[in-house]
């Protein structure tokens, strides 16, 4: 990655769009579908360990995605039809950096890491310290995304993912949330702990709900819970109105969705 | 920046001189004059574009042809792109699933992959299959059920 102005590319599904409507021309197009240290599906002590160029496709058909990540397989499953799933990749939806981007709140949601590298090495970052603005990230100019590792599920982790769209599928989100939660039993009562709670498209970049990450923590699991957990979610995000939908819906809709998702713990 | 791109098309290589990064879309319809493959809205959200790139559905408004050198695409224009792709273009139409017609090759294409890889696919996963081939008719309903009449037709295997 030498070239200043190369672009590097796998899928296309986002630089494809862009070019088409602006007439964007690069100068050298680097192609990343075909490097193995970017290919597969892998079991690394405790972590599953995915390749940047893996397709969501692929992602769906993977035995350990399913079994250590499902929200990660069902949020697969949502990203545009066949015909997008079948191209698009998981470090292409990092890379673009999109607030909407809908596997992004499930790899904050479960705690994900990002294997990084440049011209001066390589190097993992938590995912939760990777975007820093719209569609700004800690990737250096020429840095590549090579790997993506979301740890192993314990027994006692649940999972949740929604994504609320204009139509149920192909819609690109209005708000999309995943969660990540362990039940833990003290005194005959479960309760909530290392909790991670990812949104979408109500801020200008994937973000976790730290203020209601703290109220969920240790918190009995139930009805009661779920409705303070929505509360302090609808508070705490600052939505934009945009072409897709409006500050006062998305922050609504994030409310009942997390009441929702929580709710669904005791299920 | 014009080079020379080598493609299998339909089962015969051909050459496409230009850009590497010109949509599939153009180099099938314009160079090749294959019209079959209609572009729809140009950005990866109709399906009127669907061409098969190694056995698998994608958008060709979406891909460069840079990536497809050395690898296999199928267009409409292939009645063998599929097992069952013809049986499936019969029974569109005699279950009334084309009305204008511009997102019925990339819906035929869709739904033969499915038919291929799925023995008995219901509503719910034909439905899913399609949900990235629009069809601005609303013509859903006739579409799905062609479909279906052909997993009917299909023996039941022994219980």
């Amino acid at each position: 990655m030498g070239a200043p102005d190369a672009v590097a590319v796998a899928g296309c599904t986002d630089l494809m769009v862009v070019d088409t409507a602006t007439g964007r021309r690069h100068g050298a197009v680097v192609d990343l579908q075909r490097l193995p240290e970017l290919a597969g599906v892998r079991d690394d002590g405790g972590w599953i360990d995915i390749g940047a160029a893996v397709s969501f496709s692929q992602l769906r058909r993977e035995a350990l995605v399913a079994e250590h990540a499902p929200i990660l397989v069902q949020a697969a499953a949502t990203i545009g039809g066949w015909q997008i799933q079948n191209r698009a990749t998981i470090g292409g939806n990092i890379a673009n950096a999109s607030p909407v981007g809908d596997s992004l709140p499930v790899l904050l949601a479960l705690g994900a890491e990002l294997v990084l590298a440049s011209s001066s090495g390589e190097r993992r970052v938590s995912y939760a310290d990777f975007h820093r603005g719209y569609r700004e990230t800690v990737l250096e100019p020429g840095g590549l995304i090579v790997r993506v590792r979301v740890p192993h599920a314990l027994p006692d982790q649940f999972q949740g993912f929604k994504k609320v769209g204009t139509r149920e599928a192909q819609a690109i989100s209005k708000v999309v949330v995943a969660l990540s939660a362990r039940r833990v039993e003290v005194g005959g009562q479960e309760h909530l702990a290392d909790v991670r709670l990812g949104a979408g498209a109500v801020a200008a970049m994937p973000i976790r709900l730290r203020r209601t990450e703290a109220l969920l923590e240790g918190a009995p699991v139930g009805a009661d819970t779920a409705t303070r957990a929505a509360r302090e979610a609808r508070a705490e995000v600052n939505p934009i109105d945009d072409a897709r939908s409006t500050a006062r819906y998305r922050a609504h809709v994030l409310g009942r969705v997390v009441r929702r998702l929580v709710g669904d713990i005791s299920a | 920046m014009s080079e020379g791109w080598t493609l299998s098309v339909n089962g015969e290589e051909r050459t496409f001189v230009g850009d590497g990064m010109t949509r599939l879309l153009d180099v099938l319809r314009e160079s090749l004059g294959l019209v079959g493959t209609k572009e729809g809205c140009g950005e990866g959200e109709c399906g009127s574009c669907s061409v098969l790139l190694d056995g698998d559905v994608v958008c060709s408004c979406l891909v460069p042809v840079f990536q497809v050198e050395g690898r296999d695409v199928r267009t409409i224009e292939d009645a063998t792109a599929v097992p069952g792709l013809a049986a499936l273009q019969d029974t569109m139409v005699t279950e009334g699933g084309v009305q204008c017609g511009a997102c019925t090759p990339g819906i035929v294409l869709t739904a033969a992959v499915l038919l291929e890889r799925s023995e008995r696919p219901d509503r719910a996963a034909i439905r899913e299959a399609l949900a990235g081939n629009l069809c601005r008719c609303t013509g859903y309903e006739r579409i799905f059920r062609a479909v279906e009449k052909l997993v009917d037709q299909r023996p039941r295997g022994a219980l």
